[in-house]
């Protein structure tokens, strides 16, 4: 039985936790290594014309570039080249005068040739770094993540595994093969090892990936959504002695989906290495699955027998050498820097720590910035898209980008509210009307019939009805019980359809009544 | 020139994905034997000041703009397909690493 | 009129002479009378090719201008893919695959209005000199049905002496085009690289392969070379720059001034003492014409052919890596339980034959981690030098020439199981593939000793492919006029089935 405990435990990362956290890292140090595939958002693939849209019927964007037919040749992708040059000038790379692809020879049925194009030992950007904050109980501690290359290369079709229990792999008795993600443009950012971030290597990994992700977004080279794949992280982690020199076995975990999970993983194969090497037994060199709903990782394929790739120049496409003129052409075009431009729109705004985070949290900071450029006030703006518009998004479980509603309209909407054209509740209205897609703002005012009635003599008559009807209710408001002018308020917006402005009723009323306003 | 066995022209059948049998091994390692001999001449000139030639042509940067193009329908894109099923190709399990 | 030249066909069209149906049928009709003979052909497009026919007559009827080789049919070399047409490349893996494209070159000559008959034999995936490696059985030399026709494009070589084509597409990756061109006293040319689309040319090896024109005259080739050549924003690796004016020197053949390079490692021993005879005489007609013959050396050239046989099958493992039983082509061994890579391994055993095996396991052997350097990097060393003795070379002479072949046809059988020997065949030819250059074989005579056609190579600049049009212009002329009548008219009659 103890052999097989033994297994387990090798096998499913973390299994029994029978060390702390406090236990690893008072004895081991952490080394990193983070591998992050981004797929880029161009229209057409890397290397043919077919379309990179999400989610399409099976096989109905593909051709014979991406099928790998007999006879069919790669073209890149210009605008991936740029991309690529764009991730490493902002992670402060050299981008290489000359680059080349390679194949890298190896068998898989979701690889139509066979081969995959990717770069190797000539990649178009090296020697980079992004540097990373994490919040910590000393303090903000900031990290340096040395970034080793960028490189180009094109996805892998999809398999769906029929038969067997789980869908998975094992067990199933057939896959059926959907090309259309084959021959999407792929980018690899690879960090060299990251040495020296102590107890705080799970968090950095989390920063690291985070900062990378948002960067990518405000390039506007990916749609980072690592729920769908388009980013995607290997986290590589080993364990040595702290003091020792050489670095411990590591293993390299895949299926990283979330930024949590990016934490989880580094955590989890830190306490397994541990167990492992505290038992006197060896960590095997290995790709690992990490799991997300236990949160450990199972053992995928061995890599002590390192594979023979068999790199070497791709014959089928020239080299990439990008000038001067062309790397400053789109040096020109890089955006601020995530980090910053969170810092300078915090003051310009002057946003709490709190709202600031749940912001950028919604991911609603870029949408905000927009509006506020069209007029809007910053903190009505951001209460509109943090407010009503994040909790439509909520109910149809999708992002207030996805909604119908733009910067425009929101800053139409805050421009008639402040002009009194619009109260609060009527320009709720008018948002869930621009959401349901019956137009502008205006458009929807006009159909719904929204105006603010603000003619006060209509008002009065409404009024006097309303009293005329409660008799006994406006006696007891002349008798100062002013709770009672709820009733009386209630008849008279009913009345006009909800379009008057409440607080103008109210004082209307009073007045009437021989009360005061309080 | 050191001489290749059948364990060696197995290894390689089995990268290159290829079922042989003995007697195929072991005549593949006696010609690639004497065709070995004879390709390693290449070794006699290529010195380290020679830079590698991998390509004839000297192009650069040749890229297409990113444009979309019509795709095959699935029809004749899985037109060649030894087996399919629900508009995919349809191949025996896979085994090895999960995807 | 079968026996014609293309040009002189598609001038008969031209005046109403005949009809493209006609000219279509006539040349259908000769390689159902032949072919069981001669084996040109992997797959006859009867149906297609009369349609096509019909179109161009429709359109010359209606006065429509049409291009220089409307209605002139032609045979294309079974590696190039065409819409729904069955597409081997002599391999068995592929039996049965329709192509749901075109390539480049049958687009063009679709345009062009060219009929395109069917598809000709090859060996296995343009791997061999003989057309022996085809899945498909041999094809046989017109001249004498014992021997090879060359190869790898033997069927389309064979298919123009046996008139059962005026023109034909071949491939060219260290010879492919010119060797059968030599041996069937044919004209054959492999253009610059570059110059002409490989799009849709199942790659053998893709540094070295190129598609060219084959023919029975110079002119021909030119007029067929300007069809299919051109930039293609299919292929990354196809020159954007105007196509060499090959037609105009073809027409024109002058030579006058100019300067011809024999090169001293390509002739000598190991050549065949007719090959080199015709050889010489060809050089004096040249000189007569008013060139001036010079020698260059090439010493790096006696290294091209160990280059050669690491960079192929080191593409060429790559480039065959797809043929996986996953999505087109044959599957062997899908049986219950079996897995994806047990079937991969089946049919690539069974459907690769025995010379395509051996060059993917060398190929392999050569790019495997701990041998890249010494074999592959060393052979792409190699090529730096060839390349280098070409450019030396052409600042003393304007183009380069050498016998196009060692010897004339040899046996079917006699070197199949020698493949270093067969390998030789290629050894004037290869160098133009490894530095990218322009190569044409054109007949030459017959060599007295066994009266089988000799070929002459002339290699020209990268983008100079004009210049071996003069020359092959030049020196046909002046064959012509000593001979009184094509070469080929001097080959046996084949029987005739009925």
């Amino acid at each position: 039985m103890g052999r097989t405990s033994a297994f387990t435990d090798s096998s499913i990362g973390g299994g029994k936790v029978s060390l702390t956290y406090e236990d690893v890292i008072a004895k081991y140090e952490p080394v990193l290594g983070l591998e992050v595939h981004v797929e880029l958002n161009t229209h057409s693939k890397m290397f043919c014309g077919c379309s990179t849209i999400f989610g399409g019927e099976p096989n109905t964007q593909t051709c014979p570039v991406c099928l790998g037919m007999p006879g069919a040749l790669p073209v890149v992708n210009e605008k991936a080249i740029e991309s690529s040059i764009l991730i490493g000038l902002a992670l402060n790379c050299s981008i290489a005068p000359f680059s080349r692809f390679s194949r890298k020879n190896y068998f898989y049925p979701d690889m139509p040739k066979n081969f995959q194009i990717s770069q190797y030992d000539e990649p178009i950007c090296v020697n980079g770094y992004l540097d990373v904050e994490i919040d910590t109980d000393e303090g903000v501690k900031k990290f340096r993540v040395e970034i080793e290359r960028v490189h180009m290369e094109e996805d892998t079709g999809k398999s769906l595994h029929v038969g067997g229990a789980t869908g998975r792999i094992h067990g199933a008795d057939y896959s059926l093969l959907d090309y259309n993600r084959a021959g999407i443009p792929l980018v690899e950012i690879v960090t060299k090892i990251v040495p020296g971030t102590g107890k705080y290597a799970p968090e950095v990994a989390k920063a690291y990936v985070a900062e990378l992700r948002d960067i990518l977004r405000s390039l506007g080279v990916s749609d980072v959504r690592m729920e769908q794949g388009s980013l995607r992280c290997d986290a590589n982690v080993s364990l040595r002695l702290i003091g020792a020199q050489t670095l411990g076995t590591r293993s390299e975990t895949k299926n990283v989906n979330s930024l949590r999970s990016v934490e989880r993983a580094v955590r989890g194969e830190m306490i397994r290495h541990a167990e492992l090497l505290n038992r006197g037994e060896r960590v095997v060199q290995e790709t690992r699955h990490f799991q997300e709903e236990s949160g450990l990782t199972r053992s995928g394929r061995s890599k002590e027998q390192a594979e023979d790739y068999r790199y070497f120049p791709e014959p089928d496409l020239v080299p990439v050498a990008p000038d001067a003129a062309w790397i400053e052409t789109l040096r020109a075009t890089l955006p601020e820097q995530p980090t910053l431009r969170r810092k300078r729109l915090q003051a310009e705004w002057s946003v709490p720590d709190k709202e600031m985070a749940a912001m950028i949290n919604a991911d609603a900071l870029d949408i905000v910035e927009s509006t506020v450029k069209l007029g809007a006030d910053p903190t009505r703006a951001r209460g509109w898209w943090l407010g009503e518009i994040s909790r439509i998004a909520n109910e149809q479980n999708v992002t207030i980008a996805d909604l119908k509603i733009t910067p425009t309209d929101v800053a139409e909407i805050v421009a008639l509210v402040l002009q009194g054209d619009l109260t609060d509740k009527l320009a709720r209205q008018v948002v869930e009307g621009v959401i349901a897609g019956e137009g502008t703002p205006a458009s929807v005012i006009e159909s719904r019939g929204l105006k603010v009635v603000s003619d006060e003599s209509a008002l009065m008559a409404a009024i006097e009805r309303a009293i005329a009807a409660q008799p006994e209710t406006a006696e007891k408001i002349r008798n100062g019980h002013i709770p009672a002018a709820g009733a009386l308020i209630g008849a008279v917006m009913k009345e006009t359809k909800g379009q008057a402005d409440a607080a103008r009723v109210r004082e209307l009323l009073l007045g009437h009544l021989g009360q005061s306003v309080d | 020139m050191s001489t290749l066995s059948r364990s060696d022209v197995a290894h390689l059948a089995r990268l290159a994905r290829i079922d042989m049998t003995d007697p195929e091994l072991d005549s593949l390692a006696s010609e690639l034997d004497v065709i070995l001999e004879a390709v390693a001449r290449v070794q006699e000139v290529a010195t380290d000041d020679i830079l590698p030639t991998s390509h004839p042509l000297p192009l650069r940067n040749v890229a297409r703009p990113d444009v979309v193009t019509p795709s095959l329908s699935p029809k004749d894109a899985l037109s060649g397909a030894p087996a399919s099923e629900d508009q995919r190709f349809r191949v025996p399990q896979i085994l090895g690493e999960e995807a | 009129m079968i026996t014609r030249p293309a040009h002189e066909m598609a001038a008969a069209m031209d005046s109403g002479e005949i009809t493209s149906v006609e000219l279509t049928q006539a040349h259908l009709d000769r390689i159902s009378e032949v072919d069981a003979q001669v084996h040109a052909f992997l797959h006859v497009d009867t149906e297609g090719a009369l349609a096509q026919a019909r179109a161009v007559d429709d359109a010359r009827a209606r006065g429509e201008k049409v291009g220089p080789l409307a209605g002139v049919p032609l045979a294309l070399k079974d590696v190039i893919v065409q819409n729904g047409i069955p597409t081997t490349a002599g391999s068995k893996i592929l039996e049965g695959w329709r192509p749901p494209y075109d390539a480049t070159v049958v687009t063009k000559m679709k345009n062009a209005g060219i009929v395109i008959l069917g598809k000709t034999n090859m060996d296995e995936f343009a791997m061999g000199s003989s057309t022996e490696n085809s899945a498909y059985g041999p094809t046989h030399n017109p001249w004498d049905l014992t021997r090879i026709p060359g190869g790898s494009g033997g069927g389309s070589s064979a298919s123009l002496a046996a008139f059962q084509a005026p023109l034909a597409i071949g491939t060219d990756t260290g010879g492919s085009i010119r060797q059968p061109a030599a041996v069937t006293g044919t004209v054959g040319v492999k253009p610059t690289y570059g110059g002409v689309s490989r799009y849709g040319l199942i790659a053998f090896s893709s540094s070295l392969d190129q598609a060219g024109p084959c023919a029975r005259t110079v002119l021909d080739a030119a007029l067929l070379h300007e069809v299919i050549a051109g930039h293609d924003v299919h292929d990354a690796t196809s020159i954007d720059a105007p196509v060499p004016q090959v037609v105009h020197a073809a027409r024109n053949g002058d030579v006058k001034g100019m300067k011809i390079g024999v090169v001293k490692e390509l002739n000598g021993d190991g050549y065949q003492a007719g090959v080199r005879s015709r050889f010489e005489e060809s050089l004096e007609l040249l000189a007569k014409a008013g060139a001036e013959i010079v020698e260059v050396s090439c010493p790096n050239f006696e290294y091209a052919l160990a280059a050669y046989y690491l960079i192929a099958p080191s593409e060429c493992s790559s480039n065959l890596a797809r043929f996986d039983a996953m999505r087109y082509g044959i599957r062997i061994g899908d049986a219950d339980g079996a897995s994806a890579e047990s079937v991969m391994n089946l049919t690539r055993e069974v459907g690769f034959g025995r010379e395509v095996k051996r060059r993917i396991i060398l190929g392999t052997y050569a790019l495997s981690s701990g041998y890249f350097d010494a074999y592959y990097g060393s052979a792409q060393k190699v090529r730096t030098l060839i390349m280098q003795d070409f450019n030396n070379a052409f600042t003393h002479a304007d183009v380069l020439v050498s016998p196009t072949c060692p010897t004339t046809a040899f046996k079917i059988g006699e070197k199949a199981n020698d493949p270093l020997a067969m390998y030789l065949n290629d050894i004037a030819t290869i160098p133009v593939n490894m530095a990218g250059i322009g190569g044409m074989s054109l007949p030459c005579g017959l060599a007295p000793e066994d009266g089988l056609p000799v070929g002459f190579q002339v290699m020209a600049p990268a983008m100079q492919d004009q210049r071996m049009y003069s020359v092959g212009a030049a020196l046909e002329a002046s064959l012509l006029t000593q001979w009184g009548a094509p070469l080929l008219s001097q080959i046996p009659a084949l029987a005739v089935a009925k």
